[in-house]
């Protein structure tokens, strides 16, 4: 008999009489000022957060902050292709994006109690783009907050992805003495636009 | 009401003043109390241990000595909860079961069998009130700090009524103080380490008495603080509560 | 590495030999307990989430084989190859097949404590592969050739000048440098250089789901997800208990996960596989190693709920004050003791009676696991067995003879003899446990039972 088989039938032969799935779907969230709570917690987790009225005055705002002729900047968002110094290509290996400075993404949507956004990799050009640049910015329509991961999940439904993540702020470890590190591995800051459009 | 007194073996034999309070408490209250004098422990130490199937003995005897009254009462959080879960007895499984449901911990007895809701006593120190696990967790004498419910304390609420009490807030509201039954000996240095850390927070906060419903746990600190030569005292809260001036 | 010869007392007691070092353990896992707090007091709703919680996971268990195979339905169809593991021997030959297939003597790995279960690094190393853990408290251990102390918080136990000490030996830094920021962008740097010429990458998994077939991965550094994609051959192991029923309960775990074991809202990255990306190879290895064996254990099953959070152990009195390597098991602390025994009833015979029993592991445990009330069964369980230290047994008949019966229970009260044998806090001995740093209670004039005779007489 194989493992699988072995496994399958000793977990059949042990496993208790059938016991009901609840019905989560009491949990509602509170929709109110979710755009406040989403910046308060994403700031909390040290993201910072951008309440932007236009496409320009995300371009500024970048523009200010990253010198894309002295760093390699991309932008996988096409309103956003100005701020970017090279084109975005489409290449299998993730090591090429080794180098960038700042990804720019759109996500699908934020969750206001934990600062995350949710992105699909039809939105990150490669999957490993969101975790090895070393600065990321997301952006959302600031209509596209939902309270918490009910929602969220309520929204994901049943979509089609071959990888999708929720991402709250940048990368971070505590790992030595609980000392907050940002930057462990991935993104050393993670920037939300909430485009009011 | 009939209520019969049930005696902690460690408490009989080195804690009587707290067993005298407990009775002269219940008295006064006008309860009819009887103390059989053929008790001896619930078993719990074997139990603990993980010779519960070695406690039939002690089961019985229990049995023998409680069943007929209405109510059990002890002051101790650890034995009360020991007999509610596991007292049993293959030849009157009923009878164990109907008796287990008749004992209470004497100040959860007063707040919700009595319904007490002032005491003729006077305590005129300043007092910590250590939080004995089996009672607060296991019988929910008090609300926890790890659960996200009302608070609460039916110990706390008994001590508001004594005239002249000074309760200090700690810092660790309801850690464990490390007595844990032969824990104490089998996990010495832990236990120990526990205790130092528990009297440390009643001394950093300048109390007097250290008062909890468990006198194991209070018997622990007591070694500790007597050990370390401070003037600090333990004392049972049915001392306190039974305490006139 | 191997403490099989000591138990978690003498551990310890070894452990406590430095007082100041334990409380700084203790103070430390006391702050992540109070954050843990204070984001869980935030939602009126926890103690809902807890019991959903719960309730989801005993559906999980009593449908676990109906599950597991809706699970790998859907994998496969989605490209990923699913393997079978009976046990943790099994497991390691599976990664160990597919390191050779590809010709690959590197490989990184993000945290797994179920690769810790199974000792995945030492079985490889045994067979010229090398394996690079990636995150950094991981990391670190590894350097120190220990095991990780905490499930979620690796080297929780050590010091950052120690760490400071390992890093100048392996990676190069000034010495006496023990600075977190500079540590940690050191660890990145060297890091960053494996996961770029690693071709495959493990990955441990938090949540697997049978409606989807895909899994998720939570990591703050985002080193899983570094190794993932970065290589061309993805393996993720996991235990056949993480399953959940539908994609939408992640909602309720995902909430409880973090709070519950860092007092974050959320990890950094929860990722989601479902599919190989283009190019790529994906395997999961589904291992059961006693699990359908403790599934069959009425009293222990609900063990098999746990989603490794760590707050039993960081709100665990006594883990804060022996530390994670004196429980001589991957899993330390009360979750741990529950597990561990059930592997190995007599090298763990010690670890469910490293407990005072007093309760706070079951009132943290985002699942509702009754940690303690098990912790309790397992010493019934392992003294009925026989795995009791010898003359434990004896001692405890002839308590039990004494306290059956008032006449000897008197009489032995009377002569002290009950309190020589059975009240260790009685007697004044410099052989008595109890009087290391204890005082024993003064002995008082006359018993409650003789007071109560001489003056409840009439009565």
């Amino acid at each position: 008999m194989s493992s699988r088989d072995k496994i399958l039938a000793a977990v059949a032969a042990n496993q208790p009489e059938l016991m009901p799935l609840p019905d989560i779907n009491f949990f509602k969230g509170d929709t109110e000022q979710v755009a406040e709570k989403y910046i308060t917690v994403l700031t909390a987790i040290g993201g910072q957060a951008h309440r932007v009225n236009s496409w320009d005055e995300i371009k500024t705002l970048i523009q200010t902050g990253y010198d894309a002729s002295q760093k390699r900047i991309i932008s996988l968002v096409p309103e956003l292709q100005e701020v970017a110094s090279h084109a975005y290509e489409i290449n299998p290996a993730a090591h090429h994006l080794a180098d960038v400075e700042l990804a720019v993404i759109q996500a699908h949507f934020a969750v206001a109690e934990n600062g995350a956004v949710w992105v699909t990799e039809d939105l990150m050009g490669h999957r490993g783009l969101p975790f090895i640049c070393q600065h990321l910015a997301a952006v959302i329509n600031i209509n596209n907050i939902v309270p918490t991961m009910h929602e969220a999940y309520a929204r994901i439904a049943d979509g089609q992805y071959g990888f999708g993540t929720f991402i709250a702020g940048p990368s971070k470890t505590a790992d030595i003495e609980q000392s907050l590190v940002l930057g462990a591995h991935g993104p050393r800051s993670m920037t939300v636009f909430l485009l009011n459009a | 009401m009939k209520v019969g007194l049930f005696i902690p073996c460690y408490v009989d034999q080195f804690y009587p003043g707290a067993a005298i309070a407990t009775l002269q408490l219940l008295e006064k209250l006008g309860v009819d109390v009887v103390y059989p004098a053929n008790q001896t422990c619930c078993g719990q130490p074997m139990a603990n241990s993980g010779f519960e199937h070695l406690t039939g003995g002690c089961n019985e005897l229990f049995i023998k000595n409680f069943s007929d009254f209405d109510y059990i009462v002890a002051p101790s959080g650890s034995c009360v909860l020991h007999v509610r879960e596991h007292l049993y007895d293959n030849k009157q499984p009923e009878k164990a079961q109907e008796t287990a449901h008749k004992v209470w911990e004497l100040t959860s007895f007063l707040t919700d069998v009595l319904k007490v809701e002032s005491l003729p006593s006077k305590f005129p120190h300043r007092v910590g009130m250590h939080q004995s696990c089996h009672g607060q967790r296991g019988l929910h004498l008090s609300s926890m700090t790890e659960l996200v419910a009302p608070d609460f304390s039916k110990p706390g609420s008994l001590l508001k009524m004594v005239e002249g009490i000074d309760l200090i807030e700690l810092d660790r509201k309801d850690e464990c103080c490390g007595f844990g039954g032969t824990f104490c000996v089998t996990e010495e240095a832990v236990s120990a380490k526990m205790g130092k850390d528990r009297v440390a927070d009643h001394l950093h906060h300048d109390a007097e008495y250290i008062t909890g419903v468990d006198m194991s746990c209070l018997m622990h600190m007591e070694g500790i603080l007597r050990r370390q030569g401070s003037k600090v005292k333990v004392i049972h809260i049915a001392e306190i509560l039974n305490s006139e001036l | 590495m191997e403490q099989a010869t000591k138990d978690h007392a003498e551990l310890a007691e070894i452990f406590n030999r430095d007082e100041e070092r334990v409380d700084w353990h203790d103070e430390t896992l006391w702050w992540i307990r109070q954050k843990r707090d204070k984001i869980t007091h935030q939602l009126p709703e926890w103690e809902s989430l807890r019991d959903m919680a719960s309730q989801i996971k005993f559906n999980v268990l009593s449908n676990l084989s109906t599950y597991l195979q809706q699970f790998e339905k859907q994998a496969l169809a989605h490209g990923i190859q699913v393997h079978w593991a009976a046990d943790a021997k099994e497991h390691n030959e599976i990664v160990h097949r597919i390191l050779t297939e590809n010709q690959v003597k590197q490989m990184v790995k993000s945290k797994s404590m179920l690769t810790e279960e199974c000792h995945l690094n030492e079985y490889l190393a045994t067979h010229g592969i090398e394996v690079i853990d990636s995150d950094l408290g991981e990391r670190i251990v590894q350097l120190a050739g220990e095991p990780p102390s905490h499930i979620v918080l690796p080297c929780i136990h050590k010091k950052k000048e120690e760490i400071g000490d390992l890093f100048h030996m392996y990676l190069g830094t000034p010495s006496n440098m023990a600075d977190p920021q500079f540590l940690t962008e050191t660890a990145r740097g060297s890091l960053r250089e494996t996961f770029l010429t690693r071709k495959v990458a493990l990955t441990g998994v938090n949540f697997a789901i049978a409606e989807t077939g895909e899994f998720v991965v939570c990591t703050n550094e985002g080193n899983a997800d570094m190794g993932a994609h970065l290589a061309d051959v993805h393996i993720a192991s996991m235990g056949i208990e993480k399953l959940l029923p539908e994609r939408k309960h992640l909602s309720v775990f995902l909430r409880l996960l973090t709070r519950s074991a860092t007092g974050q809202p959320i990890t950094t990255y929860s990722s989601h596989f479902s599919k190989p990306r283009p190019g790529q190879t994906m395997h999961l290895v589904l291992v059961d190693n006693g699990r359908s064996v403790q599934l069959g254990r009425k009293d222990f099953r609900n063990s098999l709920k746990c989603i490794r959070c760590g707050a039993c152990m960081n709100t665990c009195p006594v883990y804060r004050r022996s530390g994670g390597h004196s429980y001589h098991t991957a899993v330390a602390g009360p979750i741990g003791s529950i597990l561990a025994p059930n592997l190995d009833m007599k090298k763990y015979a010690d670890l469910p009676f490293a407990s005072t029993l007093c309760g706070s592991c079951s009132n943290v445990c985002p699942v509702k696991i009754d940690i303690h009330d098990q912790l309790y069964k397992w010493r019934q369980v392992l003294m009925k067995e026989g795995y009791g230290p010898a003359g434990k047994k004896l001692a405890m008949q002839a308590m039990a003879f004494t306290l059956s019966s008032p006449t000897l229970y008197h009489g032995a009260g009377k002569m002290g003899r009950l309190t020589l044998k059975y009240m260790p806090f009685a007697v004044n001995n410099k052989l008595n446990p109890w009087y290391k740093q204890r005082d024993m209670p003064e002995p008082p004039k006359q018993s409650f039972g003789e007071w109560y005779a001489e003056n409840r007489k009439k009565k």
